[in-house]
């Protein structure tokens, strides 16, 4: 791993009217990381996600990413700068086919249809969508969907990778699958920063896990670290980790 | 679904040829104009397809840039004799330029609110017409009569010029509209539609994007306008710029089916003759006739074909394919 600092968040508050959704958060992700975000519902994970890039303007902080500041882009502008994202609620277009899909993405760097559509069959056979690129996005099953979603964000080229619950609602053999191409991305090079619940899956794939409650950061460490500290179990892992921790 | 079957070019070529020859075979003047407001309705459906069937934006206020168009060409060439088909250029940026004006502070609004806007904005613009003394206020523009002739975009002894140009401007809206939907910008705009934040994850500026479909749209609409003009040669804000145009265009693109090249053409060809024979046929007795048949097949399509007539045809090409 080399040590070029990807994303640095400094100070970060989003206020709703009297209600803080993020306080003062301040985190940093390394180049070619993968780092979760954990913590209960409401904790402010999405939120941050939102912040970070472009869809909430903070109210306080900044954004760094590769050094250049990204606090006040527009999320279109933060998609060219080289941050993709997928949704917890799965975004693709429904009446385009899987391959269109993804094409649309890939158009961020092609202006003609052709070389945009050989680069989304080059994903597709990445991600193991392939066979199904002439489905309609509407026909795929909710983990293909997703795998779809990821599909698209990787088509605008990112250097960062966000992803939203990626792995809600999957089961154990998707969940793997999702797993495995977590981790072929990170072998690409690519950072990602992964909003989890699936606590197996948070064990598995990060470098370092960072955990909200009530719109601070309580901790930061490995995942380890993270689920022997008493104040994450109390907050949101619950009291059988304590068994599993020891 | 963008490469051109063998099929649908072929189909596409004998459908041509036998509205090139229709008016020389039907000699009556009566189905050659309803004819020619096929073609003329047909060229508005695409520009409200293209913002309203690609980009998501339900624009009811589509008769605001068909009367800007109107008004300009006739208003440049009775003041300062400029040539109509310079005029028809002139109109169609004017009304672009407009519609970037209006549709900027309106670029974040969605659904059935940009909806509302649109039909506020193209009520006001009537208003401002129906009292604006200089371009004739409520009596409006009547055109002077010039010789007629292709410069002059003015024609007394036959319909046919008009028939033959209308089918060429209808021919190439069709061409632009096929050239945005299978580009770059089609795509983004299909984006948009789906939703704002789908598009902007994938780098789309959608505001960007949404004033080039409402430019595109109001320039084609605003060069229908000025055909209406120079074919009449006779506008004034009740004739065009008002609200039941504007629901008509909407109607006819939907039923012909939205976010297709070809459906606002289709739609044109089955609503437009139904209103113009009903309206004859009944006289003033029918008025409202062709609206009630409208309202019939509107509702028929949404509750079986929602993708419209075209997509009900395609559905059945594939099928016998």
């Amino acid at each position: 791993m080399n040590n070029a600092t990807c994303l640095e968040v400094t100070g970060l508050s989003k206020w709703f009217g009297g209600l803080a959704a993020n306080k003062d958060i301040d985190f940093s992700v390394q180049e070619g990381e993968i780092v979760s975000i954990i913590g209960p519902n409401g904790a402010g994970k999405s939120t941050l996600f939102n912040c970070v890039t472009g869809f909430y303007k903070p109210s306080d902080g900044k954004v760094t990413f590769y050094g250049r500041d990204i606090t006040r882009l527009g999320a279109d502008k933060v998609c060219k700068m080289g941050i993709a994202r997928t949704f917890q609620i799965v975004q693709v277009i429904s009446d385009m086919t899987v391959l269109e899909n993804v094409m649309t993405g890939a158009l961020l760097h092609f202006q003609r249809i052709r070389p945009a559509t050989d680069k989304a069959e080059e994903i597709l056979t990445f991600t193991g969508l392939y066979e199904k690129k002439g489905l309609l996005a509407t026909e795929l099953t909710i983990a293909d969907k997703k795998r779809l979603e990821v599909s698209m964000a990787l088509a605008t080229q990112p250097r960062l990778l966000m992803l939203d619950e990626s792995m809600a609602g999957l089961n154990k053999v998707e969940l793997h699958q999702i797993i495995d191409l977590i981790k072929k991305i990170r072998d690409k090079g690519m950072t990602l920063i992964v909003v989890e619940h699936v606590m197996e899956a948070v064990m598995k794939i990060s470098d370092r896990v960072i955990v909200l409650n009530s719109g601070k950061k309580i901790m930061e460490g490995t995942p380890k670290e993270v689920v022997s500290n008493p104040e994450v179990i109390q907050a949101y892992l619950g009291e059988k980790y304590r068994v599993v921790a020891k | 679904m963008h490469r051109l079957t063998a099929r649908q070019i072929i189909t596409g070529v004998i459908v041509l040829i036998l509205v090139v020859i229709f008016p020389l075979v039907i000699r009556a003047t009566f189905p050659i104009h309803v004819m020619i407001l096929v073609f003329l309705f047909g060229m508005l459906g695409i520009g409200w397809n293209i913002m309203g069937g690609y980009a998501g934006m339900f624009s009811f206020g589509q008769a605001a840039f068909f009367g800007i168009g109107a008004y300009t060409s006739s208003y440049l060439s009775m003041s300062f004799g400029i040539n109509p088909w310079l005029g028809l250029v002139v109109g169609g940026f004017v009304a672009a330029l407009v519609a970037a004006a209006i549709g900027y502070p309106c670029s974040s609004l969605r659904g059935h609110y940009f909806a509302i806007a649109s039909i506020a904005f193209a009520e006001i613009v009537r208003v401002v017409f129906n009292n604006w003394k200089r371009v004739g206020a409520a009596e409006g523009l009547s055109l002077p009569m010039l010789p007629e002739s292709f410069t002059n975009f003015m024609f007394h002894s036959s319909k046919l010029p008009y028939y033959y140009i209308a089918l060429v401007f209808l021919l190439i809206s069709l061409v632009v509209c096929y050239y945005v939907a299978t580009s770059k910008m089609g795509y983004y705009f299909r984006a948009i539609k789906e939703s704002h934040d789908v598009a902007e994850v994938l780098g789309v500026d959608v505001v960007r994007y949404r004033l080039i479909a409402i430019m595109i749209s109001a320039f084609l609409s605003a060069v229908a306008g000025t055909f209406y003009a120079q074919y009449i040669l006779y506008i004034d804000p009740e004739s065009v710029m008002l609200l039941a145009i504007s629901v008509q265009i909407v109607l006819i693109s939907m039923l012909g089916g939205a976010g297709s090249i070809m459906g606002p053409v289709i739609g044109a060809a089955v609503l437009i003759p139904i209103a113009e024979y009903t309206r004859t046929t009944l006289g003033y007795k029918g008025t409202g006739v062709d609206m009630l048949i409208y309202g019939l097949l509107i509702m028929l399509i949404s509750m079986y074909q929602p993708a419209g007539v075209w997509g009900f045809l395609s559905r059945i090409g594939r099928k016998t394919r």
